[in-house]
């Protein structure tokens, strides 16, 4: 079997996309068929990727396969397409098969009412057929197809209830705001093409670190970082992906949370050897990461809505893995996006239990006492919320810990206290929701129902996996997946029980103020609200970026079209109204020699005549002459 | 001895009395007359070139016959036009038909 999968890599993706095909051309017309066909080609990839992942994970230090083809040339061009089967692949396939396949079989209780029931399965079909072909590319030109593909996926998901303005135009902001990161990243590509020759990860990855231009090379990782930005949501393109949240509960836990977000730390992780040989990219990477899991965290505090709060949290927690990322830790950087697809899509399917049980409802303050009406969802929610804010051993705890390690260990000590503040108040924010959605005293969660077993089922499994997965990275298993996932010029420093005991305490302490704020209410969370109503204005209003970009576009934008505007009327229109003005006037002036008297044209013509006679005479001359 | 440049002479006289006629003559039917002229004028090239030029050759006679046909029509459609305009008008002052202007 394994025999047969290695050169057959290329059924993982393709099969999603012959599911895609089959439901959009042929039995879209029975619902249930057609996510019956979407999860089994997924549920066939998933088993696939497992056989792929047991090959390469088999030899020590992990095997890679690669497979290339030639898909066109031409003079000074040769472009390949080709599947890369390394550990880091293997993983992204694991992770992406697992989750994909659990959140469809979660949509089949989530979606059940909707009439849009087959066309959904078919664009998660073609959501998992790109993210896979994504995870597979072995050079950059064919990544970028499939990262325009899931971007495309994401913008018909987020828009899927496209009668809602609202829906409708978080979709567009979605594909607008990533179009600005892609279009670095497109430039970024052409330049290494230009200056390498060649796209393929091998090729370059023997190029790019003998490379000493820095003057070019700067620029060009920058621009390649651009493209992550916009996918990962990086601060200042990170605008659309809490907008998102306006797509189905099951998207946002599959493709806003656990994997298409998480393309762009994959990518800055697969080209690593270009990052890691310019250091000032891997400053920005590290500061801009940093900076939004600080930006985001901030937010999500005072978010009301139980997706936006979740979306802020994944929005900080990619900004932890970007900074991993910038400081080398490369490593920490891949666990945590790991673990983090596992956690959170487990949080995202629960907030969509509860949003199915109260029938739409969103907003944290208008829930209240969930835990008795749900049991399951909450307990699987809460070891989503321990495993996010980091308490051992759930799964978080290890990989956040590696990233705050790591930051230490490489000496950045300024994003270190970052990290743990933000880990901080990442379990406060968790908490915070918990507290008042599941254990509040409003009564509005009275008439709550737990969700159908179709809906718990994979809660409870990604809940166990929430739990264990960040043991493959622990002491206890050696560390093994570091052993697999690395990179010669990657940090994996030794574990420290100082700050794994600091970093613990610091969560309970997160988790201990929610609860005296919200549980025991020992501290009114209004009092506090009046007391520092600017910064709560501030965080409420998202530092108030929508608007900072409204208006930089009425300014820029605006500006533009009035200096243009001016160009048009002074300029353009100027000359062509000069024309006119000039043919009328000389009109008006010369009408006066048709004054009616033949004998007047006449002499006119008699006049002409004699002037050409003298021409004529004259240039007759000067030739003999 | 009367050569060609006596000929051509006597056509650029006739001509210019001709055209003189046709841009100064207020009545309409002295200008056909000075027109009359000026083609004459031409006839008298024509033969005179013949018989210096192209003695062998018959070709300018026969432009001047041509020229003779060609008047001959146009005097005809011209005083048919005058007539017209004088029954229109009663009147063949040529400064008198000065409708067509801007």
């Amino acid at each position: 079997m394994i025999e047969f999968i290695l050169p057959n890599a290329w059924l993982i993706p393709f099969l999603p996309f012959l599911g895609f095909a089959l439901i959009a051309l042929f039995i879209h017309r029975w619902p249930k068929i057609s996510a019956g066909v979407s999860i089994a080609f997924i549920g066939t990839a998933f088993i696939f990727s497992l056989l792929v992942a047991s090959a390469v994970f088999s030899e020590p230090g992990g095997a890679v396969y690669e497979f290339t083809t030639r898909w066109l040339e031409m003079s000074g061009l040769k472009v390949d397409m080709g599947l890369l089967l390394d550990p880091l692949s293997a993983v992204m396939l694991i992770v992406v098969t697992s989750i994909a396949t659990l959140v469809q079989i979660y949509s089949i209780g989530y979606m059940k009412e909707d009439p849009g029931f087959a066309s959904y399965y078919a664009y998660q079909s073609l959501f998992a057929a790109s993210m896979l072909g994504l995870v597979l590319s072995n050079n950059f030109g064919q990544m970028f197809v499939f990262w325009e593909l899931v971007g495309i996926c994401s913008y018909f998901l987020i828009g899927f209830w496209f009668g809602l303005p609202s829906a409708k135009n978080a979709a567009i902001k979605a594909f607008v705001t990533n179009r600005v990161g892609d279009f670095g990243f497109l430039l970024g590509i052409l330049f290494l093409q230009i200056i390498f020759g060649t796209l393929a990860f091998s090729g370059l990855a023997e190029a790019v670190p003998e490379y000493t231009n820095m003057a070019v090379l700067v620029p060009v990782a920058l621009l390649l970082f651009l493209g992550p930005m916009g996918k990962s949501a990086q601060f200042p393109l990170h605008v659309w992906l809490p907008d998102a949240m306006e797509g189905p509960t099951p998207v946002s836990a599959l493709i806003h949370a656990a994997t298409m977000v998480a393309a762009g730390v994959y990518l800055v992780a697969r080209a690593f050897f270009i990052f890691s040989s310019v250091p000032e990219a891997m400053t920005v990477i590290a500061v801009i990461g940093g900076f939004t899991a600080l930006f985001a965290a901030t937010i999500a505090l005072v978010q009301n809505d139980i997706k936006r709060i979740l979306a802020y949290s994944t929005l900080s927690q990619l900004g932890y893995m970007m900074m991993a990322m910038g400081v080398g830790a490369m490593t920490a950087g891949m666990f945590h996006l790991t673990t983090h697809a596992f956690f959170k899509s487990l949080l995202f399917l629960g907030a969509g239990s509860v949003i199915h049980a109260m029938a739409g409802e969103q907003d944290i303050w208008k829930m209240g006492n969930l835990h008795k009406k749900m049991p399951v969802t909450t307990w699987t929610f809460i070891i989503g919320a321990l495993a996010l804010a980091g308490i051992p051993p759930l799964s978080g705890f290890w990989s956040k810990d590696e990233i705050l390690l790591g930051a230490f260990a490489s000496g950045h000590y300024g994003l270190y206290i970052l990290g743990a503040f933000v880990a901080f108040l990442t379990a406060f924010y968790m908490f915070r929701l918990i507290f008042v959605a599941f254990f509040g005293s409003n009564k509005e969660g009275e008439h709550a129902h737990e969700s159908p077993g179709v809906m718990t089922m994979p809660l409870i499994i990604l809940a166990v996996a929430a739990v264990f997965v960040g043991f493959v990275n622990s002491p206890f298993m050696h560390h093994v997946f570091g052993e697999f996932i690395n990179h010669p010029m990657g940090i994996q420093p030794h574990p420290s029980s100082m700050i794994m005991i600091s970093s613990s305490l610091i969560a309970v302490a997160g988790i201990v103020l929610a609860w005296l704020i919200y549980q025991k209410q020992a501290i009114s969370h209004l009092a506090i609200r009046e007391r520092f109503k600017g910064i709560h204005q501030l965080l409420q209003n998202k530092y108030y970026m929508d608007e900072f970009y409204a208006r930089m576009g009425q300014i820029f934008v605006y500006g533009a079209a009035q200096v243009m505007f001016w160009f048009d009327i002074h300029v353009i229109n100027a000359f062509v109204d000069l024309l006119a003005r000039f043919t009328g006037k000389s009109g008006d002036t010369l009408k006066y020699t048709e004054d009616g008297q033949v004998q007047n044209y006449a002499l006119y013509m008699v006049a002409g005549a004699l002037i050409l006679v003298v021409v004529a005479t004259m240039a007759a001359v000067s030739v003999i002459a | 001895m009367i050569g060609l440049p006596h000929y051509l002479l006597l056509g650029a006289f006739l001509f210019s009395i001709g055209l003189f006629g046709v841009l100064t003559k207020r009545n309409a039917i002295a200008v056909l007359m000075s027109i009359e002229l000026m083609l004459n004028a031409v006839n008298i090239n024509f033969v005179a070139a013949n018989k210096y030029v192209a003695v062998n050759d018959v070709t300018g006679q026969l432009l001047a016959i041509f020229v003779i046909v060609v008047a001959a029509a146009e005097i005809a459609v011209g005083l048919a036009l005058i007539i017209s305009i004088f029954r229109q008008r009663k009147t063949v002052e040529l400064n008198d038909f000065n409708l067509l202007k801007w």
